[in-house]
């Protein structure tokens, strides 16, 4: 990708007088050397993988370590209940980011989106509002496109892996680019949707990534619920007027420096944080 | 980094790297050995070793080596697959040298009883590295159409592949050359823009001095 800061995008976006999802579209033609047609047939087929993985939830699979597994159905079963703190659509996305995290974890098939441990947070977001605001497909896959932009000005100028940046660079990343799609969805302009993922990322800052036993289980499922709703909140707040008060760029390069400041023992390694718990220990003996 | 690595790929989990890569690991070497595999003697090293069996890391190697790709949902059930296919796998542990955290050595024999060794490596992402073959250095990603070419180390050889490659207007991308020591076994590896068709890797093989051409083509990928 030739952009390496997002308001670069949205220069070329205003400028052109085009969205913010097409500037990302036309990059990945003139990268791939493809048409539109193509780039958006690849991009449905991914959402529409999106949509199966969700679909295809199975409350009885555990994965092989027995931590992960049948808190979607626990959270599904939530959702019918009355006595709930949060509304339908919130309790939705929490259902639908654990619901991935777990049949990732499952060994069930995923799109990584950036990661394969933050697989969860773009669906849940994205699924949850086609449904519940009855979106067509197309501005769906529109959304994944800003997410994607997104996502790839992290890659380039940050980072989106746990071992290169802690957590904050997965689902951080992931946090932050669901914030700008569904800010997209909701009607913001071109400046509204990068400072929604500024202000999804700035809550991410400095997270570690220290997974019990090295999987991709705990605590990876549950930030997945973290990230997605972390996302919307974030779109919500630019929704209503608010912008971060350090541009997004600058926001990018913090995480990119807190990053490259953490400890290897704090990035994947599980040699500190959770991963070295007396639990989660005794855990590892178990499964090796 | 291009939309579609940030926006998928669709696969198989938990771990881009002890699954999906794994996956590619096997593929590639299966595809390396030309043939179906009767026997596999999978040694794992370092974190694949650690914490593979959580990250199902022996079966995401076990599905690519019975030619499934990461995305294949067939992958959790690849160990009872290969024992109902014949296929005989056997797993172990190594220490490799100087070896990258995420590789596994694999021993590999075909149903018409070709053999190759391969040391694959899992970078992360789904980015894979074939670090060796056949106890020689190698280096190649699985992404383009590679030719592997061990030969005598003696004046002459390079020659031989590279103006053929110009001969059948194949474009490299990039080389690489090893030896053993000198004048002993050396190695080759091409990576490559388009297919070096049948013909011109049938006449590799019998040329002096070489002593096995293999041939990495992407050409039955989807």
């Amino acid at each position: 990708m030739s952009y390496k800061f997002l308001h670069e995008i949205v220069n070329e976006a205003v400028s052109r007088n085009i969205p913010f999802w097409k500037v990302v579209l036309e990059e990945n033609c003139r990268e791939g050397g493809i048409s539109e047609e193509e780039s958006l047939e690849k991009m449905r087929e991914m959402y529409q993988a999106m949509k199966e993985a969700d679909q295809n939830y199975d409350k009885a699979a555990r994965s092989a370590s027995g931590m992960a597994g049948g808190d979607g159905a626990l959270l599904e079963t939530f959702r019918r209940q009355h006595n709930r703190l949060i509304g339908d659509f919130l309790t939705k996305v929490m259902e639908k980011a654990v619901k991935m995290g777990e049949s990732n974890a499952c060994m069930k098939r995923i799109v990584a989106a950036p990661t394969a441990g933050s697989c969860g947070v773009i669906p849940a977001v994205l699924l949850t509002y086609e449904e519940e605001r009855n979106a067509p497909l197309e501005r769906m896959v529109e959304a994944l496109y800003v997410a994607g932009g997104i996502g790839e000005v992290l890659a380039e100028s940050a980072a989106i892996s746990g071992a290169e940046g802690g957590c904050q660079a997965e689902i951080g990343s992931a946090s932050a680019m669901a914030a700008g799609a569904v800010t997209y969805l909701e009607g913001g302009d071109e400046e509204a949707i990068i400072h929604a993922a500024a202000l999804a990322l700035k809550s991410m800052l400095g997270l570690t990534c220290d997974p019990v036993g090295g999987l991709v289980e705990v605590p990876c499922i549950k930030r997945n619920v973290s990230g997605a709703v972390n996302a919307i909140v974030s779109s919500q707040m630019v929704i209503a007027g608010i912008r971060s008060r350090i541009p997004p760029d600058e926001v990018i390069d913090s995480m990119r420096r807190i990053g490259s400041l953490l400890p290897a023992c704090l990035r994947e390694t599980s040699q500190e944080g959770l991963a070295i718990t007396p639990t989660a220990l005794g855990k590892k003996q178990e499964v090796s | 980094m291009q939309l579609f690595d940030i926006i998928g790929p669709v696969m198989v989990g938990p771990s881009s790297s002890h699954t999906a890569g794994a996956v590619k690991i096997g593929y590639v070497a299966q595809r390396l050995l030309a043939e179906p595999v009767k026997q596999a003697e999978i040694l794992l090293h370092g974190s694949f070793l650690a914490t593979g069996k959580g990250h199902g890391t022996d079966r995401a190697l076990v599905a690519g080596l019975m030619g499934m790709r990461p995305d294949d949902p067939r992958i959790p059930q690849s160990l009872e697959l290969a024992k109902k296919q014949g296929m005989k796998v056997t797993f172990g542990a190594v220490s490799l040298k100087d070896a990258h955290p995420n590789s596994a050595l694999l021993k590999l024999v075909g149903k018409q009883g070709r053999s190759l060794e391969i040391i694959g490596e899992s970078l992360g992402g789904s980015i894979i590295n074939i670090a060796s073959i056949d106890g020689l250095s190698a280096n190649f990603s699985g992404d383009y159409p590679t030719l592997i070419v061990h030969n005598l180390d003696q004046p002459g050889h390079v020659a031989e592949v590279t103006s053929m490659l110009s001969h059948k207007s194949v474009n490299i991308a990039s080389m690489q050359l090893y030896r053993a020591y000198r004048g002993g076994d050396a190695v080759m590896v091409l990576e490559c823009d388009q297919e070096i068709p049948q013909e011109a890797i049938a006449w590799l093989k019998h040329l002096e001095g070489v002593e096995k051409v293999t041939y990495y083509s992407l050409a039955e990928d989807r």
